[in-house]
C-alpha cells in the first residue's frame, strides 16, 4: 500500500455504460480510511480529532480479530474452504470464527466457487443481506475470471462483475494454506482500516421497469413484471 | 458377489439376443444405427413410448440411464441409453430423430419417470419439444433465458435477463393459502443443509411437506460445452475432476477415460489398471467421509466431533493422493491410455503410509459406528424416514448407494467390468432398509469393501516386475475416433452410475459430449421419498441423498 501508487476515488454512482469498469481494481490500491469505516461519526467530527483515530484504530483491530465468516458454499473450493475450517487447517486461529448460516450475522464472506447467471441475483442478494462494514474475499479463479469455465455461455466472468472483492485468492482450487494465507491478509488490511471501495457493478439488480427498451426487454414484457427485480447480463462486454 | 438381497421383480429376464429385439421393435424401427456399446434403433417420433414400453415390459430394459440430445446439419436427435438393472453389460439404444423445423417427439415420461428430467434437460439445452411431458419447461437455465445454447445457431454475445422475483419472502402474508391452510417455504439456495446451490420448493402443511419441487441450475457451468470444445487427448481430462468435487476427481476422470478409450480402441497397461483402480478407491473413500460427515451436521447439527473426524481422515486420503497425482483435489492424473506417472517414490514410503491409513480405518470406522450409527438420537432421525422403494428408485434411474440402501443390486464394478475390478475380491454391497439409514449404512459398508480393494491393489503394485511398469499406452499424439462413431460408457462412480455419451465428427474434438450424472437422476427422486413427511426429514433425505450440485447441474 504504498503511497507512490495512483489515487482513485471510489464511484458511488450508476455507470452511463455497461462496459464492465475497472474502477474497483484501480481504487483498492488507494490508500487510508475510507467511508465504510464509521463515517458518520467523522462527518460529525471532522478529520481526524485524536480520540476519533484512535478509537478508529480500535475498532479496526477488535473487526480484524473477530471475523465472522458467513457459511457459504458454491462450487469445488467450497471443500476447500471447509477444508480450512475443520481440523488440522482451523482458521479459527485467528480468530476467524465458526462459519455463519445468516448473512445477518456475518463479516466476511468467502466466494468460494464459480458464479452462474442464475445465482448471480441470489449472490447480490446475500451480500447486500450482510451488515456493513462487510468484506469478501474472492477464493479461486473463477471467482477471479470464471477460470476454467471462462467461456462458458451461463457463467459470470468473475465474481467481481456484481460485488466488491477485497482479496483474491488464486487457484484451482487454492490450497487451505492459500486460503489462510488470504484471510489474514484480509485482517490485516482491516486492522489498517483499509477496504475495496463499493463500486457499482456492471451487473445491478434493477427494477424490470427500469431497463431501457430493447429487443430483449420487449420480448419478455409479458413475463417480467414491471417491479421485479432482474439482473442484465451483457455478456459481450465481459472481459 | 452380493451380500445383500437379491433382486426378485423381473429376475427371470434372459438375454436377449440382436434378433430378439430386431423382432421385438419389429416394423417400427426404421434404420438401424450402430453404437459401440450396443445396437441402436431408429423410430419415428411418435412412437417412442410404445417402442420403450416394449423394451421394458417384454425384454426387461428397466433402467432408462440417460437421454442424449443433439442438433445435426439437417435434424435433432434425442437417444435413450437403456440397461438392466438385473445385467448392466446389456445395453440398447433408441435414436428418435426429428426435423428441424418441428423438433417435437413424443415423452418417455409415462413409461421411465426419469425422463421427465432428461427431458427438460434436452428442451433447455438443445431445444427438443417432447409432446405428452408433464411438465416441459427450462430446468438448468432461467426461466427467462433466450434461446438454446446447445443449438448450432446459438450466439452467446447476446445479453440475458435473469430475475430474482421467484425468491419471494416466505413470511409474506400472500403464501398462506386460505382454504387449505398451506405455507410455501423456499429451502436454498444458499442453505447450510442443501450442499451447495440447491433450491427447493417446498409447500407444507402444518409440519407436513405436502410438495416439493428441487430447482436446479445454480451450478450450470456449462461442463458439456466446455468439454466439446476441448481436444481428446488432454484438454478434456481436467474437466471430470470438476463434476463430483467432492475428491471423487479420479472415479469422474476414468468415466471419461474409459468412453474415449473404448472409442478410440486403446489398450490400457495392466500396471495402469492397477493403478486406477487404487486411486479410484481412495477417491470413493474420501467421498463417502464426506458424506458421512455433512450427513452428521445435517440431521443432528453435529459439527464439532463427526464433521471435524471425518474431515481429519479425509485429509489424510488426501495427503495420500496428493503425493500420488500432485493435487489435492483436481488431480488431472490419468491420461488416456493410462496414468500421468507412477507411483511417487520412494515407493516403500507410499505404501508404509497408505498401508498406514489402512490398518487405521477400521478402529475409525468402529469409532463412526459407535458414535452415528449406534446413536439413539440419528436412528430415530434415520429410520424409516426418506422411505425410496426399489420399483420406485429403479423407475427414477437411481443408482449407486441410493439404489443399493434400496435393495437394488446395481455395481457398474461388477456388473459391466472395468479396470481390475474383475480380478480383485470385495463384495457389493446391499440394504435393504430403503431408508435413509440404510444409504448411510450402505456408505460406511463400502468404505471398508474399498479399503480391501485398496489394500489389493498395494499387494499388486509392491510385487510388480519393475521391467514391466508401464504407465501408458502409446497413444498418439492427436486423436480422431472415425467420423459418427458413437458410444456411452459408464463407470460406478462414488454416487452412482456416471456415463459419458460421445459422438466423433471425425476432428480431434468431440460432436457432443453428454455427461450423465448419478445425482441428477437421484435428486429426481427427491419428492418421492418425501412427500407427506416431516419438514426435518427433508434435510435428512437430502443428506442421505448425498448430492454435489457440481454433478447435479454440470
Ligand atoms: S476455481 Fe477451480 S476449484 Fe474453484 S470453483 Fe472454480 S473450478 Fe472449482
Amino acid at each position: 500500500m504504498g503511497s507512490d501508487e495512483p489515487e482513485t476515488q471510489p464511484r458511488q454512482a450508476i455507470h452511463d455504460s455497461t462496459a464492465p469498469s475497472t474502477d474497483t481494481r484501480d481504487s483498492r490500491i488507494g490508500e487510508g480510511v475510507d467511508d465504510r469505516f464509521n463515517s458518520k461519526l467523522r462527518e460529525a467530527f471532522g478529520a481526524s480529532p485524536f480520540i476519533l483515530t484512535k478509537f478508529d484504530e480500535f475498532m479496526n483491530w477488535v473487526r480484524g480479530n473477530s471475523m465472522f465468516m458467513l457459511q457459504f458454499g458454491i462450487a469445488c473450493c467450497s471443500i476447500e474452504m471447509i477444508h480450512t475450517y475443520a481440523i488440522k487447517h482451523d482458521v479459527d486461529r485467528y480468530g476467524a470464527g465458526v462459519p455463519r448460516a445468516s448473512p445477518r450475522q456475518a463479516d466476511v464472506m468467502i466466494v468460494p466457487g464459480t458464479i452462474v447467471s442464475k445465482f448471480g441475483p441470489r449472490m447480490k442478494r446475500v451480500y447486500d443481506q450482510m451488515p456493513e462494514p462487510k468484506f469478501v474475499v474472492g477464493m479461486g479463479s473463477c471467482t477471479i475470471s470464471g477460470g476454467p469455465f471462462q467461456e462458458g455461455y451461463n457463467v459470470v466472468k468473475g465474481a467481481e462483475e456484481i460485488i466488491p472483492i477485497d482479496i483474491h485468492v488464486p487457484g484451482c482450487p487454492p490450497r487451505p494454506e492459500a486460503l489462510i494465507y488470504g484471510i489474514l491478509k484480509l485482517q490485516e488490511r482491516i486492522q489498517n482500516g483499509e477496504s475495496s471501495p463499493v463500486v457499482v457493478k456492471p451487473y445491478e439488480l434493477e427494477e424490470f421497469g427500469d431497463l431501457p427498451e430493447d429487443e430483449l426487454v420487449q420480448k419478455l414484457a409479458d413475463e417480467i413484471d414491471e417491479d421485479d427485480l432482474v439482473m442484465r447480463y451483457n455478456w459481450a462486454d465481459s472481459p | 458377489m452380493s451380500t445383500g438381497l437379491e433382486e426378485t421383480s423381473d429376475a427371470e429376464t434372459v438375454d436377449v439376443t440382436e434378433a430378439e429385439l430386431e423382432a421385438l421393435i419389429g416394423d417400427r424401427a426404421l434404420a438401424r444405427d450402430e453404437h459401440e456399446n450396443a445396437p441402436g434403433f431408429v423410430v419415428n417420433p411418435d412412437e417412442v413410448q410404445s417402442v420403450l414400453g416394449d423394451l421394458k415390459d417384454e425384454a426387461g430394459y428397466d433402467h432408462l440411464s440417460c437421454v442424449t440430445a443433439q442438433q445435426y446439419e439437417d435434424r435433432y436427435e434425442s437417444i435413450y441409453h437403456l440397461k438392466k438393472y438385473d445385467d448392466a453389460s446389456d445395453e440398447v439404444s433408441i435414436v428418435v430423430p426429428t426435423t428441424r423445423d418441428d423438433p417435437v417427439s413424443e415423452s418417455a415420461e409415462p413409461v421411465f419417470r426419469t425422463a421427465d428430467w432428461h427431458e427438460r434437460e434436452a428442451y433447455d439445452l438443445v431445444g427438443i419439444e417432447y409432446a405428452d411431458h408433464p411438465d416441459l419447461r427450462r430446468i438448468l437455465l432461467p426461466e427467462t433465458w433466450q434461446g438454446h445454447p446447445l443449438s448450432d445457431d446459438y450466439d452467446q454475445d447476446k445479453p440475458q435477463l435473469v430475475t430474482l422475483a421467484e425468491h419471494e419472502n416466505p413470511l409474506a402474508d400472500d403464501h398462506h393459502d386460505a382454504e387449505s391452510d398451506t405455507m410455501f417455504l423456499n429451502v436454498g439456495p444458499h442453505h447450510p443443509a442443501t450442499h451447495g446451490v440447491l433450491h427447493v420448493k417446498t409447500v407444507l402443511d402444518g409440519e407436513t411437506i405436502v410438495d416439493v419441487d428441487p430447482d436446479i441450475g445454480y451450478l450450470h457451468r456449462c461442463e458439456e460445452q466446455m468439454c466439446q470444445q476441448g481436444t481428446y487427448r488432454h484438454q478434456i481430462m481436467p474437466y471430470p475432476d470438476r463434476w463430483d468435487y467432492v475428491s471423487s476427481g479420479l472415479l469422474n476422470e476414468w468415466a471419461y477415460a474409459r468412453a474415449i478409450e473404448d472409442l478410440a480402441d486403446i489398450e490400457v497397461p495392466e500396471y495402469a489398471q492397477v493403478i486406477r483402480t487404487m486411486g479410484a478407491e481412495l477417491c470413493r473413500i474420501a467421498s463417502h467421509m464426506l458424506a458421512l460427515g455433512t450427513f452428521a451436521l445435517d440431521v443432528y447439527g453435529e459439527f464439532t466431533a463427526i464433521f471435524q473426524y471425518t474431515f481429519r481422515d479425509r485429509e489424510v486420503v488426501q495427503d495420500i493422493l496428493e503425493d500420488l497425482t500432485g493435487q489435492r483435489m483436481m488431480f488431472n492424473y490419468f491420461r488416456v491410455g493410462g496414468v500421468a506417472w507412477d507411483l511417487p517414490e520412494p515407493r516403500e514410503e507410499f505404501f508404509e503410509q497408505t498401508r498406514d491409513f489402512l490398518d487405521e480405518l477400521p478402529a475409525k470406522v468402529a469409532e463412526y459406528n459407535d458414535m452415528v450409527t449406534s446413536n439413539e438420537i440419528f436412528q430415530t432421525r434415520c429410520i424409516d424416514t426418506g422411505v425410496l422403494e426399489p420399483d420406485v428408485a429403479k423407475d427414477y434411474g437411481c443408482t449407486g448407494p441410493v439404489a443399493r440402501g434400496s435393495g437394488v443390486d446395481y455395481d457398474l464394478r461388477r456388473d459391466d467390468p472395468y479396470g481390475y475390478y474383475e480380478h480383485l475380491d470385495w463384495d457389493v454391497v446391499t440394504r435393504d432398509g430403503c431408508d435413509n439409514y440404510a444409504r448411510v449404512l450402505c456408505r460406511m459398508e463400502e468404505v471398508e469393501e474399498s479399503a480391501k480393494i485398496i489394500e489389493q491393489c498395494l499387494d499388486l503394485l509392491e510385487e510388480w516386475p519393475e521391467d514391466d511398469r508401464e504407465v501408458q499406452a502409446n497413444v498418439p499424439r492427436t486423436l480422431k475416433p472415425d467420423a459418427g462413431s458413437e458410444i456411452y460408457r459408464a463407470v460406478e462412480a462414488a454416487k452412482g452410475e456416471l456415463g459419458i455419451y460421445i459422438r466423433s465428427d471425425g476432428t480431434d474434438k468431440p460432436g457432443r459430449f453428454k455427461i450423465r450424472s448419478p445425482c441428477f437422476s437421484n435428486l429426481q427422486a427427491l419428492p418421492e421419498m418425501t412427500e407427506g413427511e416431516y419438514i426435518p426429514d427433508l434435510v435428512a433425505s437430502l443428506g442421505s441423498l448425498d448430492i454435489v450440485l457440481g454433478e447435479v447441474d454440470r
